[in-house]
This record gives structure tokens, sequence and C-alpha cells, in this order.
């Protein structure tokens, strides 16, 4: 049984952090559980920070906002300098380590994903890292079955990325089998 | 969709209200866009179209507000969508769908205001301009979701209520419950409940202010009656200065409300008959509450909470109900006091607490609620 698990996925504007939030909560819904999304982002459409929260459980969720999170995705520097605060003793982090290179000294469990690296090298360019994150995060995790996230995938992104899109999602599936990843800071 | 099962979405709270506005027969909707009600207005520019409706984008919410009357008077069921601002601008024309029964849906996503305030951010300032916005002497029916399923559901149901009763229907979400996604599920059509106006036959010609809600008859049907918001007699000749036509007409509108109150009123009980402390909360407020009410029973005190689904007609009696067994009421609202002095009101020998909080879209803490339930002499409980 999940009792309400408090994620945030932080970034900037075009980084896809708030479609990120909503295939991972929608994912939970398929997998029988309940979810719920926010985001926010400043007014411009790129550049500015945005960020998006999701809550997973098996019970009814009541208070629609993250306060302390179990798992913290920065994917960049300025994102996790200003959430490192709200991480919860257990929480787990991961990182985007291609722009997010200083972690300060915690006790939390770290684990760094190259995801825009992986992103600009198979495809030319960054916009897949969200779902490089994805991938890993459902490795790391386990919160969401792959199955169901590779359906949510499917259903959200426009039919001519589709591939490509998952292809990044398996990416990042496999990446966290790898020895990229790092246990406690 | 397919209509014979029933289905589970991950959906926000304006997608659930667009999907069930169709749902309910919804086939005009005429708005202007405005944050944060704008998904609303998007996605039934996608729908309505295929569903044999028509959608407008208008130069303004004047012209917004004013189609969906016309809309309403060709015998369609007819939606606007707006925000604070906009929701002020609409009020004039709001006026006049209560003076002539015009049923129709007006959905005011709550921001921060006054004037354009901040434009993204939940608040819940509009609770008394959604009961006295527009002049003079009316009852608005105004109902207040607190969940993306709620949203759906309580769609409907200001439809059936608006068409039941021939009169404007406010549903007041806040951004929070607007832009929020959650699971919801969506019941086999049959199990929806769909009411529909009461139609003329060929022989009526009594269209207003029956004490009994009066048969609409639409544009082009041929019973050639005027329709207008100055005083008029039950077959729509205006009196503009005869005492007992205007007296008789605005007290069978107001009446047609009134007598069916408890029909109308909906709230959430919960633990109301053996409480020492009392809530009353509504909208997106209400989440926190669920949760400081876990917290305060821990401690052993006993609590009792009513939730307002529909906030006018105030739910007085579920409040006196309430207010019977509670040493304190606390009324945690997005505002600084609004729903607090009707409970006042009604709840006159009990101290009634108010949890207040505006800016940047912060929502009332479950630890904020908490803390006011324990303060004070309940403490030692």
């Amino acid at each position: 049984m999940v009792n309400r698990i408090e994620i945030r996925i932080a970034g900037h504007g075009g980084q896809g952090v708030v479609l990120a939030g909503q295939i991972l909560g929608k994912a939970a819904v398929y997998d029988g559980k309940n979810a719920l999304q926010t985001q926010s982002y400043g007014s411009e459409a790129r550049g500015s920070s945005a960020k998006s929260e999701v809550i997973i459980s098996d019970h009814r969720i009541n208070f629609p906002a993250v306060r302390k999170c179990d798992i913290l995705i920065a994917m960049n520097q300025e994102a996790l300098d200003k959430n490192l605060v709200a991480l919860k003793e257990k929480a787990i982090l991961i990182v985007d380590s291609t722009n997010v290179h200083e972690i300060p000294q915690t006790k939390v469990r770290v684990f760094k994903v190259p995801a825009t690296e992986v992103a600009q090298k198979t495809f030319g360019k960054s916009l897949y890292a969200n779902m490089v994150i994805l991938g890993a995060l459902a490795k790391i995790t386990q919160i969401v079955s792959t199955k169901a996230l590779e359906r949510v995938i499917r259903e959200s992104v426009p039919p001519e990325t589709m591939e490509a899109n998952l292809k990044a999602y398996k990416k990042g599936l496999q990446l966290s089998n790898g020895s990229v990843l790092q246990g406690p800071n | 969709m397919h209509e014979d099962e029933e289905k589970t979405y991950f959906w926000s709270g304006n997608e659930a209200c667009a999907e069930a506005a169709i749902i309910a027969g919804c086939r005009f909707f005429a708005g202007y866009p405005i944050s944060p009600a704008n998904e609303i207005a998007e996605l039934m520019a996608k729908k309505l179209p295929k569903a044999n409706g028509i959608f407008m984008q208008m130069e303004d919410e004047l012209a917004s507000i004013g189609a969906v009357m016309g809309a309403s008077w060709c015998g369609v069921k007819a939606m606007t969508a707006t925000s604070g601002p906009g929701f002020s601008l609409m009020q004039e024309t709001i006026g006049w769908g209560f003076m002539t029964e015009t049923p129709c849906v007006i959905v005011d996503v709550q921001r921060l205001g006054p004037g354009t305030g901040q434009a993204t951010k939940c608040g819940q300032g509009d609770v008394m301009q959604a009961r006295w916005g527009t002049h003079s002497d009316y009852m608005a029916i105004v109902l207040s979701p607190n969940s993306v399923q709620e949203t759906f559901e309580l769609t409907i149901r200001a439809f059936n209520l608006s068409e039941k009763y021939r009169t404007p229907v406010i549903l007041l979400t806040d951004e929070t419950i607007a832009h929020v996604r959650e699971r919801i599920t969506v019941p086999k059509k049959e199990r929806i409940e769909i009411i529909d106006r009461k139609k003329p036959t060929p022989k009526d010609r009594r269209f207003f202010g029956l004490e009994d809600i009066a048969p609409m008859p639409a544009v082009g049907e041929g019973f050639n009656v005027a329709v207008t918001a100055s005083t008029h007699n039950e077959y729509g000749i205006r009196f503009t200065a005869d005492p007992l036509i205007h007296r008789r007409l605005v007290e069978n509108i107001n009446n047609k409300i009134r007598k069916n109150a408890s029909e109308i009123e909906d709230v959430e009980r919960y633990n109301v008959e053996d409480c020492q402390v009392g809530v009353v909360s509504y909208g997106c407020t209400s989440r926190g509450v669920y949760e400081a009410i876990k917290e305060v029973e821990k401690r052993g005190v006993k609590i009792g909470h009513i939730r307002l689904k529909t906030l006018w007609p105030f739910p007085e009696k579920a409040v006196r109900d309430l207010a019977k067994n509670s040493e304190k009421i606390i009324v945690p609202e997005m505002n600084l006091g609004q729903i607090f002095y009707e409970v006042k009101r009604v709840a006159c020998n009990v101290d009634v607490v108010p949890v207040n909080k505006i800016g940047g879209g912060e929502l009332i803490t479950p630890e904020e609620i908490f803390a006011k339930i324990l303060e004070g002499g309940s403490q030692d409980n």
C-alpha cells in the first residue's frame, strides 16, 4: 500500500517538467492508484522557473499540495538549490547531472542522471530530457509501472514525436541500470 | 468517450467542468479569455462543434453573457466561464437573467482580487459577489465543488437546477480545483440525471413569474412573447409603475428558490451530532480541513464538519445543527471573511473563529487549521 508519496519535478520552462508530472500522475491512475498533479510557472513561456507536483496514494488524497518531498527531481542547479530544504529525511533526489554540478552535503539518496546529455546525443536536442528522467524515475522508485507509463506517453505526445519520446523514456530506464547512479552522497 | 460504460480519467477541474457541461446538454458557450478559466473555453471550442453545438469567442464579457442569455431563449442550454474581473463585467446581464428567468450556467473560477489582482493565483473572494453581484432583490443558486470529481457532478447539477427553476446558476470554483488534475470516474450515461426546462403547450400564454415555475417558450416557436427585464406580468407585458405586479413578480422569482431551498441546499456532514468543535468549509480550503481533522482526532478532540457544496441559498439548518453541540466553530476561507459572517449570523450563540489567508495562491494548510481548532478552551481536552 502506498500512503501519500509527494513528488516535485522542478526545472525551467521548456524542460517539460509539467508534461512529465501529468504523465506520471496519469500513469499512477492507470495503475489503479489515486493521483493528484499541480503545476506552476512564471509568465514567460520559456526560461522562467517551472515546477510540477504529483501526489500518489492508495488512499484519498486530501490536501492538494506538496509540503515535503519524498522524491525531488531537479532538472537544473537553481531547481535543486531552491528545493533542497523541502526534502524529507529519507527522500530520493534525482538530478539531471548535465545541468546540476554542485550537490550540497545531504543525507538523502542521490541519483545522477545525465538526461539532457543523453537527449542531446541521441536526438541532437535536449527536448526529450523529461522522458529520460521519467524512465530513470520509474526504474529507481517503481512508484508507477512501466506498462502504465508507456501507455500514457503514447497518449500524451504528438504522433510525429511519439517514437522519439518512447526511445528517450527507454534510454532512461536503461540508464538507471548503469554506473551513472550514485548512492548516498 | 463511450457513454455506455463507467470510465476513469485524470482530468483537471476545468476539463471536468467542460466535459460535464456537454453531458448535461450544454450546446452553446460564449466567453472571453481569462485566467484561470481558459481551459474550459478551450475544451468547449474543441468539443462543442462535434456535439452539434456552437462555441463563440466574444469581444468581451458583456457580449459573452448576452450571447448566453440569447442562446437560452433560443431553447439551448448555454454556459459561460470566467473569473473575478469578467464576472464583475457580467453582473448587469446576470440580473437581466434573474428577472427574465433565463436558465444558464455561469462558471466563476476564483482568483485573487480586487481588480486584476493576481491573475493566476487562487482565492475565494467572490462568495458574496456570487450572491449579491447584481442589483436589487433576487436569490442566486451558487454551487462550490472541492475536487475534480465534484466539479463534474456539480456542473451537471448546475444545469439541472437552472433548468428546473428557470434561473441563472453560478458554479463557483477556484484556481486550485480548476487546475489540479485528479482521478475522476464518469458514470454510465443512464446513471446521470439530466433535467430539461418545462416547455409550453400550444395553449399556454403565461410564461413569467408564476409561483410554480412557468414553462419557457423559445424564439421561433410562434408564441410571440416579449422578453423584458422591466417589470412584466405573466404574459410578458411591461408594467413599469404598477406596485402589485412588481411585488408579485419579484416575490415569486425569489420564492421559487426560497421555498425549495431544502432541495437545493447540499452539504457534506461529518460528526455533526457529537462534536466539541465545529468547522464550516467549502471549495479548495476544505481539503486541508480533512487532514487537520485527522490530526486533531488523534488528540481526542471531537470535531464536526459541515462542508458546503451549496453556498447559496446558505444551508442554515446544517450550520445550526453544528452549532447545537459545538463550543466554537472555525471558518477557514481564502479571503478576509465572507461565509464567516453567514455562520456568525446563524450560529449566534457560539464563538465563531475565522481563519483567513490571501496572497500568492497559498492554501490554508492543515497545520494552520489544526492550530486554530486546538487554540483556547478546547486545548485541555
